[in-house]
């Protein structure tokens, strides 16, 4: 038999919302049919009334008066039930996650401003969308997410670099940033060492053998292994050098790269010259010809590139000093280098060195069959032409000792309006032509005098091979050569790498320059990290170890995923 | 080729700058353009009487009992069912109706007038809580009450606002907010500064010092006195805003306890509709879930204007609504932010350092991060002539805010 049971409390004021929130409470006690807890209102009066819930104390209430009744299987789980309103009211709600989660960059970036990163590692279909809106709150991105199309990719990277922001990615696996890895990274000291990676692996065994050395990064900053591609060019790879070329902290850079598309490798290594500080570079299966050039050092494999890198961080070289190039004297339309051997391997290894600066060289040696000159005897664009092979010597002497032949083509080169710069071997010793200098350096006076008539100028650089105790005496051949305007050195490569420099640079200015990027602001950058991650928990967690501040985003794809409504949100913009 | 954002700023800047003044009251029929002897008027998008859910089945039958054209209900149904009355949305009428929000042609309404673009907006008086027309009952002393709002209540509190110069509801609001009230669901303290600042013309004009405390002790007794005209405020606000060339800013929410139906400002007059969700609602001693009639009621054009659920952070003490924490109360505002275009000039919220309510639902926004608007409401019992049940949140359904964003790029070619 059931029976009803209240209690009346005078005086007292509970909402009307917690009193139903506890009237609930109460009617889900086990044994409790129905409960009320009211204040005594007419009313909520005639509400007990309409469920029989109904007592004389209950009918004898005031509106003023909290009135509890229950209903229940017996009296003594009626009076439990009522005994538990204390307790029901006074208990405190367990507080949920305490860290708010938005639904939106926008939202994430009202409540922690001082983010400059956003990390993105959401569906490859919805990346794109995402990291849009990152850029949009001018935001640098860590774009973790793959299956992002190669389109995307480009016009990503272009809104980024207008706003001066990194979209590192995508599919990039790691990057370090302010001591602080993003995504998969390993704990690496700070320290004097900048990376730049197109390959997220590289970069983990890059920057951890060199924390094993004992050195440590300023930036590992990843760009993922398509940015290095023709289609993207390097953007992200480009803007995080100069940055780095910047950054005074960063005393090293390090560039690891999956093989890069050799022109873009080109781009990337014309800004490293001029970084102004050490650059250690290593583009997988691309094999170094010279260990050091300039500020560049090639690394023979990662751990090669470590190893160097901490080296040169731990003894900083002299300052490397480009020889003085004055390009300025070149006409408009000079451009090619013309090579006029005597020496076989002299020329090969002109080639060689060559390709470090020039991207085809023709030869009628060549050192790779594409680079075959058609006719030996008419130079095409930048041509090395080794006057010692048997072409040339059919019914003559050979150049060392016979310089007519060389004499002739040295003149007709001079007259080509698109020739830079042209270079000569001069080989003396025993057996050579007993003063060769004596009919070359009239020869040189004059074929740089038809330049000039012309309007140009022409460079003609020689190296000479001997010594001061062959029958010729190297400086009494080297003097002549200097008076009649040639740039003379001993060292075949030297003379390379001078001749190599001036057409590179005349090259260059030839060849449109992309736009600039904006370059990156180093003072955000610089600010400790703070960080918005969108997808995998995870790179959230991680960050919080490392004790960044960051917010985990709510995130949901847009339109639910619905293909046609996000259509019309993509169009809509064009009218905002 | 239109804008959106320049469309949507003049929008919400309509909606922020009306400033709404309650002026006095009148029979509907009076006032209420387009309203005649045979037309009643109803909450929600238009719905005929067969697809009516029970509460304003209920409402309808009720109305026509107090207006005399029926002595019983079964009268009243004959009547109802014949096609001689007729039905259409308060919405379409320049009117709103909380719960079933039926409006009948002698009824007494508020007149509330916007005092920055003139135009103005009817709501009738509300009845208190527990068993009362709005929420379908209809038994003789819901009449009664009625009768009493009609030819005693509304005449005092029409001389009471005239001799008061109007009572201005937008600083009310804003105050009210400040309070602990959401401008909805809890209106506490709201009609506590309506009832205080008409008191002193109510004992100046009344007609004898009887009716005065009857009608101060109505008001103070209901603490919902002034949502009818913080409703018709809302409306003067929204339509403020409505019909820009443009606009993806929402201008109606309301529901029929069948329908919930949306109208959007650059989509002009069409109403897209959607079925009526079950509120999550915490229920009066002796009710469940079973008994609760699906979202109804013209209530929701709070929200539209900026406050009620999107102004949960400021009312904390409502969340208990839905067994929630202070702190879903904040959410609830921080995830309105999401889906609205601004935060509002004059409705501010303490604790969040005094940031704008979210106003001005952008329907791109809502598809765009299927986010839905949140809305405090009261549950009407299923059946006719019983009443509330219960209060709680519920949200619209997702498909009225796809519609309208595939009508809009349909209309404008995008």
């Amino acid at each position: 038999m059931a029976v009803i049971k209240a209690q009346i409390r005078t005086g007292v004021y509970y909402d009307s919302a917690v009193l139903m929130q506890l009237q609930r409470s109460l009617a889900n006690l086990p044994g409790v049919g129905d409960a009320g807890v009211i204040m005594g209102t007419d009313t909520n009066k005639e509400l007990l009334e309409r469920i029989d819930l109904v007592s004389p104390e209950v009918t004898a209430s005031r509106e003023n008066d909290l009135v509890i009744v229950v209903r229940a299987d017996n009296e003594k789980t009626a009076d439990e039930a009522i005994a538990k309103v204390d307790e029901l009211l006074t208990a405190k709600k367990a507080t949920a996650e305490t860290n708010v989660r938005p639904k939106t960059i926008e939202a994430a970036n009202e409540i922690l401003p001082e983010s400059s990163w956003v990390l993105i590692s959401v569906a490859g279909r919805y990346a794109a969308r995402v990291a849009r809106q990152a850029l949009a709150v001018g935001k640098h991105v860590f774009l973790f997410s793959d299956n992002v199309s190669v389109e995307d990719e480009i016009s990503l990277k272009a809104e980024a670099a207008e706003k001066g922001l990194l979209v590192m990615g995508p599919d990039c696996g790691t990057a370090i940033v302010s001591g602080i890895g993003l995504g998969f990274a390993n704990k690496v000291r700070k320290g004097p060492i900048g990376m730049v990676a197109a390959a997220g692996t590289g970069l983990q065994q890059v920057s951890s053998r060199i924390h094993q050395l004992g050195s440590g990064l300023t930036y590992g900053i990843g760009t993922g292994g398509r940015d290095l591609s023709e289609k993207i060019g390097g953007v992200t790879f480009l803007m995080a050098l100069d940055v780095l070329t910047r950054d005074p902290e960063t005393k090293v850079i390090v560039l690891v790269s999956k093989p890069p598309a050799p022109k873009v490798a080109e781009d990337v290594l014309r800004v490293a010259r001029k970084a102004g500080k050490p650059v250690v570079v290593n583009f997988i299966g691309r094999t170094p010809i010279s260990r050091q050039v300039g500020n560049l050092y090639f690394a023979s494999g990662l751990d090669d590139a470590a190893a160097i890198a901490v080296e040169l961080a731990k003894n900083p070289p002299a300052p490397y000093v480009a020889p003085e190039l004055d390009l300025k004297r070149f006409a408009k339309g000079q451009k090619y280098l013309r090579g006029l051997f005597s020496g076989g391997t002299l020329a090969y290894e002109a080639q060689h060195l060559l390709t470090e600066y020039l991207p085809k060289v023709y030869a009628n040696a060549p050192i790779n069959k594409d680079n075959k000159l058609k006719d030996a005897l008419v130079s095409v664009e930048h041509t090395i032409v080794d006057l010692g092979e048997d072409e040339f010597t059919v019914g003559r002497l050979h150049p060392m000792m016979d310089n007519e032949l060389r004499i002739r083509r040295l003149l007709d080169e001079a007259k080509d309006p698109e020739v830079a710069v042209i270079m000569l071997d001069v080989v003396v010793g025993f057996g050579s032509h007993e003063d060769p200098a004596s009919e070359l350096a009239p020869a040189i006076a004059k074929a740089k005098d038809v330049a000039k008539k012309a309007g140009r100028y022409l460079e003609v650089a020689a190296v000479v091979t001997g010594t001061e105790d062959d029958p010729q005496k190297l400086s009494a051949q080297i003097e002549p050569l200097k008076k009649a305007g040639a740039w003379v050195s001993t060292s075949n490569e030297e003379v390379v790498r001078y001749v190599g420099s001036i057409l590179q640079g005349l090259n260059a200015v030839a060849t449109v320059e992309k736009p600039a990027a904006t370059p990156i602001d180093l003072a955000i950058l610089k600010k400790p990290l703070e960080a918005i991650n969108i997808g995998l928990e995870s790179f959230y967690d991680n960050l919080k170890v490392q004790g960044t501040p960051a917010i985990q985003l709510d995130w949901r794809p847009s339109a639910g995923g619905n293909e046609k409504l996000i259509g019309i949100l993509e169009r809509m913009k064009k009218y905002e | 080729m239109i804008n959106i954002t320049e469309a949507n700023k003049k929008v919400v800047e309509a909606f922020m700058e009306a400033r709404p003044v309650v002026v006095g009251t009148a029979k509907a029929i009076e006032v209420i353009p387009g309203m005649h002897k045979d037309l009643y008027l109803h909450a929600g998008p238009p719905i005929s009487w067969e697809r009516m859910a029970g509460p304003m089945k209920g409402a309808m039958i009720g109305a026509l009992i107090f207006e005399g054209r029926a002595k019983t209900a079964e009268e009243a149904n004959k009547l109802l069912e014949s096609g001689q009355i007729k039905f259409a949305p308060c919405h379409e009428h320049a009117s709103v109706g909380p719960m079933a929000g039926v409006i009948s042609p002698s009824m007494a309404v508020f007149i509330v007038e916007n005092k920055t673009h003139g135009n103005k907006a009817y709501s009738g008086m509300n009845e208190g809580r527990g068993k009362v027309l709005r929420m379908g009952a209809y038994s003789p002393e819901v009449i009664d009450r009625m009768k009493w709002l009609n030819d005693v209540y509304a005449p005092t509190m029409d001389a009471a606002l005239k001799s008061a110069g109007g009572v201005d509801i937008r600083s009310l609001l804003g105050k009210a907010l400040h309070m602990g009230d959401d401008g909805h669901n809890r209106l506490d303290a709201a009609s506590l500064l309506f009832t205080t600042s008409l008191a002193p013309h109510i004992a100046k004009v009344a007609k004898n010092a009887a009716t005065a405390s009857d009608v101060v002790r109505f008001m103070g007794e209901n603490a919902l006195t002034i949502l009818n005209p913080v409703m018709a405020a809302c409306k003067t606000m929204t339509d403020a805003g409505a019909n820009i060339e443009g606009s993806t800013i929402v201008t109606v929410m309301a529901r029929n306890g069948t329908d919930f139906g949306i109208r959007v400002s650059g989509l002009g007059d069409r109403w897209f509709t959607g079925p009526a969700g079950q509120v999550k609602a915490l229920y009066f001693p002796g009710f469940t879930v079973k008994d609760a009639n699906p979202d109804i009621g013209d209530s929701t054009i709070t929200e539209t204007a900026g406050i009620g659920g999107f102004a949960m952070a400021t009312a904390p003490a409502i969340v208990t609504f839905i067994s929630g924490t202070a702190k879903d109360a904040v959410q609830t505002t921080m995830d309105m932010y999401e889906i609205t275009y601004a935060e509002h000039k004059y409705f501010t919220i303490p604790f969040l350092e005094f940031r704008g309510t979210p106003t001005g639902v952008d329907i791109r926004k809502v598809v765009e991060k299927s986010m839905l608007p949140r809305v405090n409401t009261g549950v009407a019992h299923k059946d006719p002539g019983v009443g509330q049940v219960g209060a709680g949140v519920v949200t619209p359904p997702m498909n009225i805010f796809e519609d309208a964003l595939v009508a809009f790029a349909e209309k404008y070619g995008i």
